[in-house]
C-alpha cells in the first residue's frame, strides 16, 4: 500500500507492505536504524518514535497506520550539526553508556518536556516507565532530563 | 517458556473511516476478523502466533468511536478512546474518578498513548485493569452489528479468559458509565509498581450513612477466569456497621469466592486467593476512612 506521511518535518511517499510493522519499515526500507529492535513486544522502549508528538512503540504499529500522520525519530531533533539541548544534556550528564536505549530515551524526553517543561522526578519516572536501560541504573538519565529542562528554559 | 517472536503473518487489511463504511464491510466479510484498535495486544499475539487473523479491520480512523461526553447522568466513552486521553479527561476525573485511578498504572505511559478502553475490555484478560472499576460502577457496553445495536451490562459481557459475548460481526462502540456520588478505592498488586500486569486488583464504590455501609459495589480482577463482581460481599455488607469485624468478614468472602485458574502465569492459586483477601480489606478500609474522616 502506498503511504504518504511527514518524517522529521519532510514529506515522504513510500510503498509499505500491509503486514510490516512501522519499526521494520523504518529500519529496512527507509534505513532509519536509530529506531532499535529490542524486544519487538512493546516492553523495552528502544523502538520509540513520536507519532503526532506522542511517544509510541513502532513495533506495535503497522506501517500503513501512519499514512497522513507525523512521525519524528531522533534524526529530527538536531539541526545541521548542532545537537538539540536534550542531546547536549544527555552527553553532559553521561545519560547513556552503550547507547542502545538512547534514541528512545531522548525522544521520550522531548515529548515529556514539550508537554511539561518543568517535570518533577516523579513525572520523569512515569514518562519513562516503558523505556528500559540495562547500563546506567537510570539516575544519570533522570539528571539528563532535569538538565535538558534547564537548558531549554534558558 | 516464552513463545517465539516472528514477523507478522499475512492478512487482508481494511481501514474504514466511518461506522457506516464498517457496517458495509462487515456484511461482505465472512469471519476470521480481528479489529485493530491500539494494537498493543493484537500485534503481540500475532507475532507469537496466538492470534492469526485472516482480516484486520483497523478502527483507528473511525472518528465517531473516539469521544468522552457527559449525557444526563451518564458518562459515554467511545471505544477507541486512548487510555491516556481518559486519564487526562476532566469529565472522567470529576464524575468517575475510580476509572482514572485504575488505569493510571495500566501498562506504561507510551502503551497508554495507543491502548484503548474498548480494546482493554474486548481483549478480556482476567487481569484487565479497566474491568473491575467499570464493573463496580455498573457500566454497560454498546455492541453494534451491521443490522442491530444492543446495550449489555458489563457484568454479562465477560464469559471466560479472553472470551466475551461479542460476536464476530459486532463491534463495541461505547462504554456507558452511570455517575454516582460516593467513595472510591482501587488497588492493584503486580510484581512491581511500574509497568506491570496485575496479579490481583480490586475496585470498590461505596456509600456510608452514619456508621453503616449503605451501599457497596466491589469487583475483583485476576482471581477468576473473568473479572468478577463480588455480589456476596455486597449483600453481606449492606446495612451493616462499618467495623474491623465486618471488613474482615468481607475480606474472607473475597478469598472464598476466588477461583483462579491453575494455569495462570505470574502467581499461584494460593497467592491470588490470599491477596484477594488482603486487597479487599484495604480497599474497604480506604472507603470507610474516606467516608467517616
Amino acid at each position: 500500500m502506498k503511504i504518504k506521511f511527514q518524517l522529521n518535518g519532510q514529506p515522504v511517499e513510500a510503498e509499505a507492505p500491509i503486514d510490516e510493522t512501522l519499526l521494520d519499515f523504518l529500519r529496512n526500507r527507509l534505513r532509519i536504524t536509530s529506531v532499535k529492535k529490542g524486544c519487538d513486544l512493546g516492553e523495552c522502549g528502544t523502538c520509540t518514535v513520536l507519532l503526532n508528538g506522542k511517544p509510541v512503540r513502532s513495533c506495535l504499529l503497522l506501517a500503513v497506520q501512519i499514512d497522513g500522520e507525523d512521525v519524528t525519530t531522533i534524526e529530527g531533533l538536531s539541526k545541521d550539526d548542532n545537537l538539540n539541548p536534550i542531546q547536549e544534556a544527555f552527553v553532559k550528564e553521561y545519560g547513556f553508556q552503550c547507547g542502545f536505549c538512547t534514541p528512545g530515551m531522548i525522544l521520550t524526553t522531548k515529548a515529556l518536556l514539550d508537554k511539561n517543561p518543568d517535570p518533577s522526578i516523579e513525572d520523569i519516572k512515569i514518562a519513562f516507565e516503558g523505556n528500559l536501560c540495562r547500563c546506567t541504573g537510570y539516575d544519570q538519565i533522570i539528571e539528563s532530563v532535569l538538565r535538558a529542562a534547564k537548558l531549554i528554559k534558558r | 517458556m516464552e513463545e517465539e517472536i516472528r514477523p507478522l503473518p499475512k492478512f487482508d487489511y481494511f481501514s474504514p473511516h466511518s461506522l457506516h463504511d464498517l457496517s458495509t464491510l462487515l456484511k461482505q466479510l465472512k469471519g476470521g476478523i480481528s479489529f485493530l484498535a491500539g494494537g498493543t495486544d493484537l500485534l503481540v499475539n500475532m507475532k507469537k502466533r496466538i492470534t492469526i487473523p485472516k482480516v484486520i479491520i483497523d478502527i483507528n480512523r473511525i472518528q465517531e468511536l473516539s469521544f468522552i461526553e457527559k449525557r444526563s447522568n451518564n458518562i459515554h466513552v467511545g471505544s477507541v478512546t486512548r487510555l491516556n486521553n481518559l486519564i487526562e479527561s476532566s469529565i472522567v476525573q470529576e464524575n468517575v474518578p475510580l476509572l482514572t485511578e485504575a488505569i493510571r498504572f495500566l501498562a506504561s505511559h507510551p502503551i497508554r498513548n495507543r491502548a484503548t478502553i474498548g480494546g482493554n475490555l474486548c481483549t478480556a484478560s482476567p487481569a484487565a485493569d479497566a474491568a473491575p472499576p467499570l464493573l463496580a460502577l455498573n457500566a454497560s457496553v454498546k455492541l453494534k452489528s451491521p443490522d442491530d445495536e444492543k446495550i449489555v451490562p458489563l457484568s454479562e459481557f465477560f464469559v471466560g479468559p479472553r472470551q466475551t459475548v461479542r460476536k464476530h460481526n459486532e463491534i463495541l462502540t461505547e462504554i456507558i458509565i452511570p455517575c454516582e456520588k460516593g467513595s472510591n478505592a482501587f488497588m492493584k498488586l503486580g510484581r512491581r509498581r511500574g509497568f506491570t500486569l496485575s496479579v490481583v486488583s480490586v475496585a470498590a464504590f461505596g456509600i456510608i450513612k452514619g456508621d453503616k455501609f449503605e451501599d457497596i459495589r466491589i469487583a475483583l480482577g485476576g482471581v477468576a477466569p473473568t473479572p468478577i463482581r463480588a455480589y456476596k460481599i455486597e449483600e453481606m455488607l449492606k446495612g451493616v456497621e462499618v467495623s474491623d469485624r465486618s471488613i474482615e468478614k468481607a475480606a474472607e468472602i473475597a478469598k472464598s469466592i476466588s477461583k483462579p485458574s491453575k494455569r495462570a502465569k505470574r502467581a499461584s492459586v494460593e497467592y491470588r486467593e490470599a491477596m484477594a483477601r488482603v486487597l479487599t480489606k484495604r480497599v474497604l478500609m480506604k472507603i470507610a476512612f474516606e467516608e467517616r474522616g
